[in-house]
């Protein structure tokens, strides 16, 4: 065997793991299938709650609600277009379905019957999209890099990206209760459990501060709230001092919020997993912009132009194939790479 | 005509409880004379229907100057006797839970359904006046927000029968007996999405679904043939496990007796293929070059009613006045048989009280 030999190397590699690779890090606390369990939890107290699939079931967590209440749970077979169809005809008839399958399915395939079934009667159907934006080191085909971008411009849908598993298990019965359609980025599997250290509760359409800091504003979304919260902890050694809005709901934008914190005249970096193009970073943006936040009063710059944002997020390009710790480093979603962004922009 | 029927096995569903659904088999009627009469004068009185529907879609047609009259008149004698005597529904109460579902996916036929709506009595004639106008409830392609009694916003074509699928998945869940009929066209077949549905609707084993394919070989680039192949339609849907029968969807008769036999099958969802005339009932559009988008020019409605009425006078018929309301008012829900609507199935009277 000569000195390439892959066998030579494999301890220094790492290989791409199976298709939902946990996003969790090492030593930090996990919950199981947090959304399977808080859907079963809700079908108990209401019987209107029912589930479908397009044969993920097992990936997308929904198989703890399908065998807790196999009588409530639809398979639909490997055909999103009819799933969300049959999710909006049993919404017609008085039911609340969860229908789940992969976030590219949901969005680029299904999209349609999402956006003519669903959200234009404005129906209480929650799509549950699994693998969404860099989770998965399978490639452009399963990674769901710009499905806010997709979705944003539906009218009439609320979008979540929870951050753990306390985010998932609060938010499932919120958008059960919530009266029209609904898009959950999910985590699946053992996803870190973050949020229960914090004075913290999902709350739909509420950005949330998790910790005060006089230097930088993180905003951030979806798992990258977890990232952000480590990554504003090991600053505070180069002492600089960060706080962190999280923003689980994407549509509708707590404006309000964001405005507020955005135009302290500290550092405003967005954190998402997704695509620099249409997604939190340009909502923040949007934002500010359209309140003319920053050009009279000059709380964020002194350059008259504005509040700049500093946008951590995917690039706009088809990601590689490969492990995921090796592509949140190559794409700067992990915290080694907020921490490096972050020291350059001071 | 006699219905061709190809009998498919039936599905069954991996949940037996889902598959204990109740089998109201009807006794077959005496064939005696009064039954014929019976059965003559239920004919006749969905011909007047039918004529009527016609009438009111070449009239809003007129408003507009355009419009998909030739899949209207098409269409005219299955919508007849679907609204007349098939649908389970309460004419002043659209929303009645109990109701059975009728599906348009095909938005584009709007005209013909608002027809119907009028003739049903969901409608009042007198709204059709404002087909296609500005702050209409009748917009040109169909749409549920906007028209009482419109199950779903059709137009994106490929829709109607996953949405179906759901709502049947619903009922049955719910125990409810009401069905769900789903209206697409031939050309719809083209929708992946279409068979995404048939398959859902059979292996789920939802024999509370029936679709009705409006064949009329014709779609927006020409015949389908050329545009794109879908027959054998019959084969293809028996082949995705469903009961087929396939009619002349412009013979009242045979409609009667296709869906006569489809009240009584059980086991798996059911298709009726109609095969139709574009412009059925109006030699001048019947004869035209086929169109998916008719022009009708100015001067053309006039002849286009005055050859309607005098078909429909050929037949003995004398259709009553625009305007004139052509159903019975229906019972409120929960009321006995006696006091149901005519539009109501027999052995669906006083389900789920």
């Amino acid at each position: 065997m000569n000195a390439h030999a892959p066998a030579a190397q494999a301890p220094h590699r790492l290989t791409t793991s199976a298709m939902i690779a946990s996003i969790a890090e090492d030593g930090q606390r996990t919950a199981k299938a947090p959304f399977g369990h808080a859907l079963a939890r809700l079908a108990e107290e209401r019987q209107d709650i029912v589930g479908l699939s397009a044969d993920l079931a097992k990936y997308t967590d929904m198989h703890v609600f399908r065998e807790a209440h196999p009588e409530r749970f639809f398979q639909m077979g490997m055909a999103e277009q009819v799933m969300l169809g049959a999710a909006a005809g049993l919404a017609e008839v008085g039911l609340v379905p969860f229908a789940s399958t992969y976030s590219v399915f949901a969005t680029r395939r299904a999209y349609d019957f999402l956006c003519l079934d669903i959200a234009e009667p404005g129906l209480n159907v929650n799509v549950v999209g699994a693998l969404p934006g860099l989770t998965t080191g399978y490639g452009p085909s399963h990674q769901a890099t710009e499905d806010l971008a997709i979705l944003r411009g539906m009218p009439g849908l609320t979008i979540v990206d929870p951050a753990d598993s306390v985010d998932i298990e609060q938010a499932v019965p919120a958008l059960a209760a919530a009266p029209g359609p609904t898009y959950l980025r999910l985590l699946r599997g053992a996803v870190p459990t973050v949020l229960d250290e914090y004075d913290y509760r999902f709350e739909l359409g509420r950005a949330a501060q998790l910790r005060g800091g006089r230097d930088v504003l993180f905003i951030s979304t979806g798992l990258m709230t977890t990232r952000a919260l480590a990554a504003a902890r090991d600053l505070e050694a180069d002492h600089i001092d960060v706080a962190v809005l999280h923003v689980p709901t994407i549509k509708p934008l707590d404006r309000e919020t964001i405005l507020r914190e955005a135009t302290k005249g500290r550092l405003v970096v967005t954190l998402e997993n997704h695509t620099l193009v249409g997604g939190l970073a340009e909502s923040v943006a949007s934002c500010l912009a359209f309140a003319g936040a920053g050009t009279s009063s000059g709380a964020g710059t002194s350059s008259g132009a504005g509040t700049r944002i500093v946008p951590i997020g995917l690039p706009d390009e088809f990601l590689a194939a490969g492990a995921l710790p090796t592509l949140h480093d190559r794409y700067g979603l992990s915290v080694k790479a907020i921490k490096a962004r972050v020291r350059a922009e001071l | 005509m006699t219905p061709t029927t190809s009998r498919s096995a039936p599905a069954q569903s991996p949940n037996p409880q889902e598959n204990l659904q109740e089998n109201p088999q009807k006794p077959a009627p005496p064939d005696d004379a009064h039954t014929r009469a019976a059965r003559t004068e239920r004919i006749r009185t969905l011909q007047d229907s039918a004529y009527r529907i016609r009438r009111h879609a070449l009239d809003m047609g007129e408003i507009q100057g355009q419009g998909y009259i030739g899949q209207a008149l098409g269409v005219a004698d299955i919508l007849a006797v679907v609204y007349k005597d098939v649908l389970n529904y309460l004419p002043d109460n659209p929303e009645w839970p109990k109701r059975d579902r009728f599906l348009l996916s095909i938005g584009h036929y709007a005209i013909a359904l608002y027809a119907a709506l009028a003739e049903a009595g969901v409608l009042d004639t007198a709204e059709l006046d404002t087909y296609g106008a500005d702050g209409s409830r009748l917009p040109m392609s169909g749409m549920a927000s906007y028209t009482p009694g419109m199950e779903i916003s059709g137009g994106s074509l490929g829709h109607g029968l996953g949405i179906a699928t759901g709502m049947a998945l619903g009922l049955r869940h719910q125990g409810s007996r009401a069905h769900v009929y789903n209206l697409l066209s031939d050309g719809e077949l083209d929708e992946g999405s279409t068979w995404e549905a048939a398959l859902a609707c059979a292996h789920h084993g939802l024999d509370n679904v029936t679709a009705i394919v409006d064949v009329n070989a014709l779609q927006a680039d020409g015949p389908t043939r050329g545009v794109l192949r879908t027959e054998p339609v019959t084969d293809k849907w028996a082949a995705f496990g469903w009961h087929t029968i396939r009619v002349d969807g412009n013979d009242i008769e045979a409609l009667v007796s296709a869906f006569d036999e489809l009240r009584a099958h059980r086991g798996s969802p059911a298709v009726l293929v109609c095969d139709t005339r574009i412009g059925r009932g109006v030699p001048l559009l019947e004869t035209r070059e086929r169109a998916h988008f008719m022009r009708v020019e100015p001067d053309e409605w006039q002849i286009a009613r005055d050859e309607l009425a005098q078909g429909h006078k050929a037949r003995g018929r004398n259709p009553e006045p625009r305007g004139a309301r052509a159903h019975a008012p229906a019972a409120p829900a929960g009321s006995t048989e006696a006091g149901r609507s005519p539009q109501s199935h027999p052995h669906r009277t006083g389900d789920d009280a």
